[in-house]
């Protein structure tokens, strides 16, 4: 354990150090050092900045999330049960997934405006699709010999749902969901540069107008930072929920 | 080949086999065009144990899973108990070859998932639980993980699991072919005290000889194309001899080295 954390420490102490390095050479008049950054960071948390941008980045983002896990799961679960609905809907989900996304911006705003109906759009698009395939996937290969288990044991098929199959899937749902929302992230921030400077889009636009360019990468810093935080918080969720499915299948 | 369907293969047997607890009459299952079972007819008696035993490809899984109702008969009728079966039920309980537990769920969670899908409270299915992993000699191993156990011992498990439910019979699908080899001859020894001690009328698929003959009141000996009861073995002295007389006694080797003389020829 005091192991793992030792590398991780160790790894994020070796991205920052060549940061530093690149900053001071500087590889780039716009790169600013770590150092820098961190300052920067820190004026803008306690300046409370950064809070209000938060406040409205955070509006498409956890909604976008939110709703593209709901109907996400919910369509892979359909798509995953029946050949039928995979045959109809997965092509959608295959298609957005590879959908040029800032170019289909433009027409984004022009059905749903500049508000946050369209940022919402593009968080879905960028985090459903993977959410969707990769729940339909794990869903269609759910072990056969469990479901016949649960066949032989008188589970219904609401039983067997429930308590065979998503557990079953649920190391792949949840390595969709955390694609899913990493790529949420990415269209949050996309919409806030592409529709309307809005929360850390604005900072991030509006730094680099100005060439504050330490402010700049504060800002797609703390959204990483987020990101990565998030990410461990859907670990600790999934191993709270299925303990023994990380540490491999038993029937092989 | 010249060995002929047999249609009532208890017509001489009837006698040692008082009543039955399980009756295949008739059954026949085709798998496009395939004859996985043609016309297949088998009764088991009440409390003893039945070896399906024959070459891979025999259909023997087919039947145990037809009779288990997990897979449906294209004609004929399996009567458990008297009465004639449409799909899976309370009064059978099956043993997987590959264990299926749910690897998200601890030893006790898996022992009782029969009983909780029938919904009985969980104080109840628990107390139930822990007994029959007691029984199977898993005790301690509740909280175990089916990942930090071994391959015997998770057998173990899903055989804890198809006790607990306490059905009359019990299908074990080829239940000791994943295990190491000094594992099975201590599990063919406890599942001759389970026989003798539960009351239960067993029905186990196996691909072993030896295993057959060692743990069977009754040998069902099938071949295929098409699947087939070629002959019913019921072998009669070794049986109250004690385990570890059984591998000596002339009947056991002689039903041994009889059985491999007629399935030869079908092994490839």
């Amino acid at each position: 354990m005091h192991r793992s954390l030792l590398l991780k420490l160790l790894s994020a102490a070796l991205v920052f150090g060549a940061w530093e390095i690149a900053g001071r050479i500087p590889i780039s008049y716009a790169f600013p050092t770590f150092l820098e950054s961190m300052t920067a960071l820190a004026r803008m948390t306690f300046d409370g900045t950064l809070l209000q941008a938060y406040a409205e980045t955070l509006k498409p983002l956890v909604l976008g999330v939110a709703i593209s896990a709901l109907i996400g799961i919910g369509f892979g679960l359909w798509i995953g049960l029946s050949a039928r609905s995979e045959w109809f809907f997965s092509p959608i989900f295959i298609v957005m997934q590879a959908a040029p996304l800032a170019a289909l911006i433009p027409l984004l705003v022009m059905a749903y405006g500049i508000g946050l109906t369209s940022k919402v759009f593009v968080v879905c698009i960028m985090a459903m699709p993977v959410i969707v395939l990769n729940t339909a996937s794990a869903v269609r290969n759910t072990p056969a010999s469990l479901k016949e288990m649960g066949q032989s044991f008188l589970a219904n098929n609401h039983q067997i749902l429930l308590k065979i199959v998503i557990p079953a899937a649920s190391p792949v749902i949840f390595s969709g969901l955390r694609l899913g929302v990493s790529a949420g992230f990415i269209g949050a921030i996309l919409a806030e540069l592409k529709i309307t400077p809005t929360g850390v889009g604005d900072i991030i636009s509006y730094s680099r107008s100005i060439a504050d360019y330490p402010s700049m990468y504060a800002a797609i810093f703390s959204i990483i930072l987020l990101a990565v935080v998030f990410l461990n918080l859907l670990e600790k969720l999934e191993d709270f929920l299925f303990e023994g499915n990380n540490r491999g299948y038993v029937s092989d | 080949m010249a060995m002929s369907q047999i249609d009532t293969p208890f017509a001489d047997a009837s006698m040692a086999a008082p009543e039955s607890a399980v009756s295949v009459r008739g059954v026949s299952k085709n798998y496009g065009a395939v004859e996985a079972l043609k016309n297949m007819s088998l009764e088991f008696p009440k409390g003893q144990l039945t070896s399906l035993l024959g070459p891979s490809g025999c259909g023997k899984t087919t039947l145990l899973k037809i009779i288990a109702g997990l897979i449906p008969a294209d004609s004929g009728t399996i009567e458990v108990g008297g009465k004639a079966i449409t799909g899976p039920g309370d009064d059978r309980a099956f043993v997987f070859q590959d264990f299926a537990l749910l690897p998200w769920a601890n030893v006790l969670r898996n022992v009782a998932f029969g009983l909780e899908l029938r919904g009985v409270a969980k104080s109840e299915r628990e107390a139930i639980a822990e007994t029959y992993i007691a029984n199977v000699g898993l005790a301690g191993f509740e909280k175990a993980f089916p990942h930090e156990l071994s391959g015997g011992m998770r057998q173990r498990v899903g055989l804890a699991r198809a006790l607990s439910v306490d059905s009359q019979v019990l299908l074990l699908d080829e239940p000791f072919s994943a295990v190491d080899e000094q594992t099975r001859r201590k599990f063919q020894e406890d599942l001759l005290s389970l026989v003798e001690n539960e009351n239960k009328t067993f029905i186990f698929v196996t691909h072993s000889i030896e295993e057959a003959v060692y743990v069977s009141d009754q040998i069902a000996i099938l071949l295929p194309r098409p699947s087939r009861v070629s002959e019913i073995i019921r072998p009669s002295s070794f049986r109250n001899k004690g385990v570890e007389n059984i591998r000596r006694d002339p009947e056991y080797l002689d039903i041994v080295d009889e059985i491999w003389a007629s399935l030869r020829n079908y092994v490839e």
